[in-house]
């Protein structure tokens, strides 16, 4: 960019005046900047979403003249490239090196899990969007919340809506083989199977299978849908090959909330129209905080927000709620997680609050693939108010079942 | 019967996806003595490649070309900046080979975004056929075809031409072919931008089936060394043969046995590495 003097002065004044509002608050502020860790992924299969977060952190920042409860932040990004080993080192770097405060971060299970004891061991307040369910369950870590939803969170309002409102009665279900995918598929099985129906087909292919060929045609077709418990671009490539088998409009599907995301619903067409999923957030909610999100972000980025740029939006309001609760004063860190927990916030998905394990109590919306103004959007069909992890179940009894897995609940009705 | 059917068709389909992706590391690996592991990585840049061309040029076969000749061109220029100065070092050259695909992947990453690219199907094969009461899409009965049409030209190549020879002698004794004037160096190059080149095609081929993708390399590279290594290095045949072995064996393998995807991908290639350790059609020297 070539600077020239009408560039010069434009920026000259837009300094002057960003000083001239912060100044105030740079007075109150209680002396050195807040130290707000980033833990996302930048290189590697995962770097898309992870990107995003960071695009969605630093224009929250951004929008606050990068000032939260009247202290200043430094934000520390680090990348992990989807590893978990990575992910502990640089989460190291970045309480070691950086001395953060508070982390935003993991975005994987598995580096969520990997850095689990570290986390403990630190004392490190963190905002995860990784779904793990034990972390928030039988395992919680005392310095974890999770804005977004466990694994199963959102996948079993979507069973409720399939067995009621769309009649299903047979369905099949197939994901990723991690325990992400285990996990949504197991919690979508106990609320579809506890309201009467039945999971016939329950089928887990390879995360870096790069064709689903032969699984789409093994699929059971005598069935009222498949729930798709996929993550990344995985969801995309099936949807592609199902068509390409010739099923669509033979078997409907429907998805979890990493299935057909808004970052893949920019690559499809025709193919995605009308499938319903379910997640905790639609880039097409119509709240007043979203809107503005969701048109800043689209102006930025040149699409729109999906599951991890809100997720990180959603973080972050979390935090900032949380901190203007104790004042800015996040070296207290036990203070900052018992604010974490206590608070309610409004955010981009709508109102939060935060259960005794540190797990989001938020709405579930259910959503539907339709064409707005030449591009696919996830627009909202059904909103399921203030979901729990635990769905309607009671805490204690679900918590004395084993955690949901590829396994359990056991699969009684398989079959075409 | 239904399922057998269509699981043969299947099995063909991935077996003709894999000899595109195969054929080109067991040329390279054959004469070079180089597991080439950017193959992978030049398979994605094929299948980006592939995705942009034809949002200018609607037509795969032109895409395959094009985006081949491009990759082969980076391959050689690959071959004669980098490899070449690492001449003798085979373990050495492996490794750069490791981080140039990583670099590769960065680069599409930044230049294509996170997200994944369709490569659209051509129109006069988006209609599934109907075979059994089942359909089938056409264009994956295309692949097979495309496969052994290239499969027989390499064989031509190989057999029937004097570079054919070269290459052959390279492959069997590197030093007596350079002693009989066989420029060596020379077909280094040709054969790195070869087998670069059917990486590139190959990923444009298979992208109306996988799309391109951020992590697509390194999803196809164990696909593309169990096949050689079952078929033996440097042998086309062995390609050829290794990769619909591994086409049946994998799909009707996670059909009867899902619960087994990976253990069934490389049994087969344990059993005969146990038994023939230069692979089915290896040559013993």
């Amino acid at each position: 960019m070539r600077i020239n003097r009408r560039r010069f002065l434009q920026s000259a004044s837009a300094a002057a005046g960003a000083a001239a509002l912060g100044f105030p608050a740079i007075v109150r502020a209680q002396g050195e900047p807040i130290r707000l860790g980033l833990m996302t992924v930048k290189t590697g299969p995962l770097a898309s979403g992870g990107l995003d977060m960071e695009r969605a952190l630093v224009m929250y920042l951004r929008e606050r003249n990068n000032m939260l409860a009247g202290r200043k932040v430094e934000l520390f990004v680090g990348d992990s490239a989807g590893n978990p080993a990575q992910a502990k080192s640089k989460i190291q770097e970045l309480v070691e090196k950086d001395h953060i405060h508070v982390m935003i971060g993991p975005l994987a299970a598995g580096e969520a899990l990997a850095t689990d004891d570290y986390i403990r061991e630190q004392k490190l307040p963190t905002l995860s969007v990784a779904a793990a369910e034990d972390m928030t369950q039988r395992k919680p870590n005392p310095w974890f919340v999770r804005g977004t939803s466990t694994s199963s969170q959102c996948s079993q309002p979507l069973a409720d809506y399939c067995y009621k409102t769309l009649k299903y009665r047979r369905m099949a279900v197939i994901a990723d083989d991690i325990p992400y995918g285990h996990e949504m598929c197991a919690g979508f099985q106990r609320v579809f199977e506890d309201l009467g129906g039945k999971i016939v087909q329950k089928t887990f292919p390879p995360l870096t299978v790069p064709d689903y060929g032969t699984y789409l045609a093994q699929l059971c077709t005598n069935i009222d849908g498949i729930f798709l418990g996929f993550a990344g671009s995985n969801g995309f490539r099936y949807v592609r090959q199902f068509n390409e088998y010739g099923l669509h409009g033979k078997v409907n599907i429907v998805g979890g909330m990493t299935a057909l995301d808004e970052a893949v619903l920019r690559n499809m067409k025709y193919e995605a129209i009308g499938i319903i999923t379910t997640c905790w957030y639609s880039a097409t909610l119509d709240n007043p905080l979203n809107k503005k999100f969701a048109a800043a972000f689209r102006a930025e980025a040149k699409y729109d927000p999906g599951f991890y740029a809100a997720a990180t939006y959603v973080e972050a309001a979390v935090l900032e709620t949380a901190l203007n609760a104790i004042r800015g004063k996040v070296e207290d860190k036990v203070a900052l997680m018992k604010a974490l927990r206590a608070i309610r916030a409004d955010t981009v998905r709508g109102p939060v609050s935060f259960d005794r394990f540190g797990n989001v109590v938020g709405n579930v919306y259910i959503r539907k693939v339709e064409r707005d103004e030449g591009r696919l959007v996830n627009a909202v069909v059904y909103t399921y108010p203030n979901v729990s992890q635990f769905w309607t179940y009671n805490p204690e009894a679900f918590l004395k079942n084993p955690v949901y897995s590829r396994d359990w609940p056991p699969a009684k009705n398989l079959g075409c | 019967m239904q399922f057998w059917v269509i699981q043969t068709l299947n099995s063909l389909s991935l077996g003709g996806l894999l000899f595109l992706l195969a054929a080109g590391f067991s040329l390279i690996f054959g004469l070079l003595r180089i597991a080439n592991l950017t193959h992978g990585a030049l398979y994605m840049l094929g299948a980006y490649l592939g995705a942009s061309i034809l949002n200018h040029v609607p037509s795969l076969a032109f895409a395959a070309f094009a985006g081949g000749l491009i990759v082969a061109a980076f391959g050689g220029l690959f071959e004669r900046l980098i490899l070449r100065r690492l001449a003798g070092n085979e373990l050495g050259q492996v490794l750069v080979t490791l981080g140039v695909a990583y670099i590769i992947a960065d680069l599409c990453l930044m230049v294509w975004g996170g997200d994944p690219i369709p490569v659209p199907t051509p129109d006069a094969l988006q209609q599934p056929l109907e075979i059994a009461g089942f359909m089938f899409p056409s264009y994956r009965l295309a692949v097979v075809v495309v496969a052994v049409a290239t499969g027989i030209a390499l064989y031509l190549l190989i057999e029937r031409t004097r570079l054919g020879a070269m290459i052959r002698a390279g492959v069997d004794d590197r030093q007596m072919a350079r002693a009989v004037g066989i420029p060596v160096s020379r077909l280094f190059t040709t054969v790195f931008c070869l087998g670069a080149g059917l990486a590139g095609a190959g990923g444009i081929i298979g992208g109306p089936i996988m799309s391109a993708y951020p992590g697509l390399d390194f999803d196809m590279l164990p696909l593309a060394l169990i096949v050689v290594i079952l078929g033996g290095v440097g042998s086309l045949v062995g390609a050829f043969v290794g990769s619909f072995i591994i086409g049946f064996v994998y799909t009707f393998g996670i059909a009867l046995f899902p619960q087994l995807a990976y253990v069934i991908l490389f049994l087969p290639m344990i059993v005969v590495i146990a038994f023939r350790p230069r692979g089915l059609f290896g040559r013993t020297t």
